[in-house]
């Protein structure tokens, strides 16, 4: 007769960040987009069909498209995956999975990372999809590598999916979760320089649109365009991208808290 | 606060528990447990043991503050004063995520996953690594038969019947062995024979595995499956006992008798 129940048997161990519980994470989060191919299709395929669109739209002005089409390929993967991502979370916090997922073993690092590891990956493939296009397919002139223009990419992929990670816990459902799309990428996409070149907005906005990590993500873009190495200025916006995502993240996990009110 | 007796045993008609005087302290213990929820007191000043191997049903009208109280057990809630310690140490302790098996009462379960997909992925939380895979996979075959949906494995959970995604849900929390099991109202808009099932489950558990068990519940006679009852009425323990003892107390044939009995006399004596 057992005294004491199977599961005493074995101690539980709770190791700071397990990179296995993090994979599976990422797996999981990887079949639930499987499970929905429509949005996986939208995900790929509306970028280069945009890109494809803007070619001929500046059919006569090919200088144009290829300043214009190099940031937009840094803005799309922040786009979509600020969405994708948003929504996914918002899933998460309202189904109560996300209470489940708090109330057993798992770190919030680890639930964070595998879902910044698996829109990473979509990113990647997204950016690549996009970037081999314009470039190869459209005659976007690059005097850089493609390669920096795709790290660029996911570098913004990944700043965008921390960015919906953290407004999705200020979004009580669906419908406010895509009104924070224009509330927080609009004026960003309006002051990094896409539509007039940023030394020439008005003195406060220039001041605004440095504060704003979009106008890096265009910058690191356009200077992959016309320099053919790395530039101190590439290496600069790459890092300001790259820890606006990291800080982001961090503020992010705060929102996730294992006990609710 | 009418606080009955705390130690009668499980009724006699009912399976005795394989560990009857199993380890010396209580699955649960709370004192002067209160919570707050938007400035207004949902749990007020419980005090109660969970006895382990036991089933404990908690029951009260909706709103009375039965999940604050499971999820203040579970560790999830916040603003919660005065004593209450689970398993040996005190509520959302990290030692206890892996111990305790917490079903709310919405399932909480991945929709665009497979029934299956969604175990597994809750196994490698639970039970991380290459090296635990034969373990992960005897776990997920054994709580797909324990729900009964072994046949429903491949099914999109979202695609389930109400009843069948709850019972995934119930699916998930039984993955680890948990030593508690605190499930809140688990047998909503089940048919009388998967109610039945799920009950003779219960006692399996707590007969077999020692498990302790906290099942919330409206309906009074799911009260009569208990081996012990906390009845509550507005963030108040209005009774705790067994279900004969509280009908020998209070003269009445069934628990919800007692149940409105006991209403009514709090009702005409405010003060005790």
């Amino acid at each position: 007769m057992p005294t004491a129940p199977p599961a005493l048997a074995h101690t539980p161990r709770t190791p700071p960040f397990s990179p296995s519980r993090t994979l599976a994470t990422t797996a999981r989060v990887l079949r639930q987009l499987r499970h929905d191919p429509r949005t996986l299709a939208l995900l790929l395929l509306v970028p280069c069909a945009l890109l494809a669109l803007l070619r001929y739209v500046f059919d006569a002005h090919p200088a144009t498209f290829d300043s214009i089409g190099a940031s937009l390929l840094g803005i799309f993967p922040m786009i979509t995956m600020f969405l994708v991502t948003s929504i996914a979370t918002l899933r998460e916090r309202t189904s109560g999975t996300l209470e489940r997922l708090l109330a057993m073993p798992l770190a919030k690092a680890e639930l964070l990372t595998g879902y910044a590891l698996a829109f990473g990956l979509l990113a990647i493939l997204q950016s690549a999809l996009a970037t081999g296009l314009a470039v190869w397919a459209l005659g976007l002139d690059v005097t850089g590598s493609p390669w920096l223009l795709l790290l660029v990419a996911v570098l913004d992929a990944l700043l965008g999916t921390a960015m919906g990670l953290f407004v999705s816990a200020f979004a009580a459902s669906e419908f406010q979760a895509v009104q924070f799309m224009p509330a927080v990428l609009m004026p960003q996409l309006l002051l990094c320089g896409l539509f007039a070149p940023r030394a020439t907005m008005q003195p406060a906005l220039e001041a605004l649109s440095d504060a704003l990590p979009m106008s890096y993500a265009v910058d690191a873009m356009t200077e992959t365009l016309t320099h053919p190495h790395i530039t101190a200025a590439f290496l600069r916006d790459t890092t300001v991208v790259t820890l606006c995502a990291l800080l982001v993240l961090t503020l992010g996990a705060a929102t996730l808290r294992r006990r609710t009110r | 606060m009418m606080n009955y007796s705390t130690d009668p045993p499980g009724p006699p008609d009912l399976p005795a528990p394989a560990t009857p005087s199993a380890p010396s302290t209580p699955a649960v213990h709370a004192h002067d447990l209160t919570v707050v929820r938007g400035g207004r007191t949902v749990v007020d000043n419980l005090a109660f043991d969970l006895p382990r191997g036991r089933i404990t049903g908690l029951l009260g009208p909706s709103g009375c503050g039965k999940t604050t109280l499971m999820r203040a057990i579970v560790g999830t809630q916040a603003k919660v004063s005065g004593t209450l310690d689970v398993l040996g140490h005190p509520a959302g302790h990290p030692r206890l995520r892996p111990r305790i098996g917490y079903v709310t009462q919405d399932p909480a379960v991945y929709d665009d996953l497979t029934v299956r997909q969604n175990l597994d992925y809750f196994a490698a939380v639970l039970h991380p690594g290459r090296t635990a895979r034969a373990r992960r996979r005897a776990a997920v075959t054994r709580v797909l038969e324990d729900v009964d949906l072994t046949d429903h494995a491949t099914a999109l959970a979202g695609n389930l019947s109400g009843g069948q995604r709850s019972r995934v849900s119930l699916a998930v929390a039984l993955l680890g062995a948990p030593e508690l099991l605190v499930l809140d109202e688990p047998t909503v808009g089940l048919d009388p024979v998967l109610r039945r099932d799920l009950w003779n489950l219960f006692h399996t558990f707590a007969a077999d595995r020692g498990t302790t068990l906290l099942v919330s519940s409206h309906v009074m006679d799911e009260a009569e499956r208990c081996h012990r009852l906390l009845l509550m009425r507005e963030g108040r323990l209005l009774a705790d006992g067994a279900p004969d003892t509280l009908r020998d107390r209070t003269g009445t044939p069934t628990v919800e008798a007692a149940f409105l009995h006991l209403v009514d006399e709090a009702r005409a004596a405010p003060a005790s």
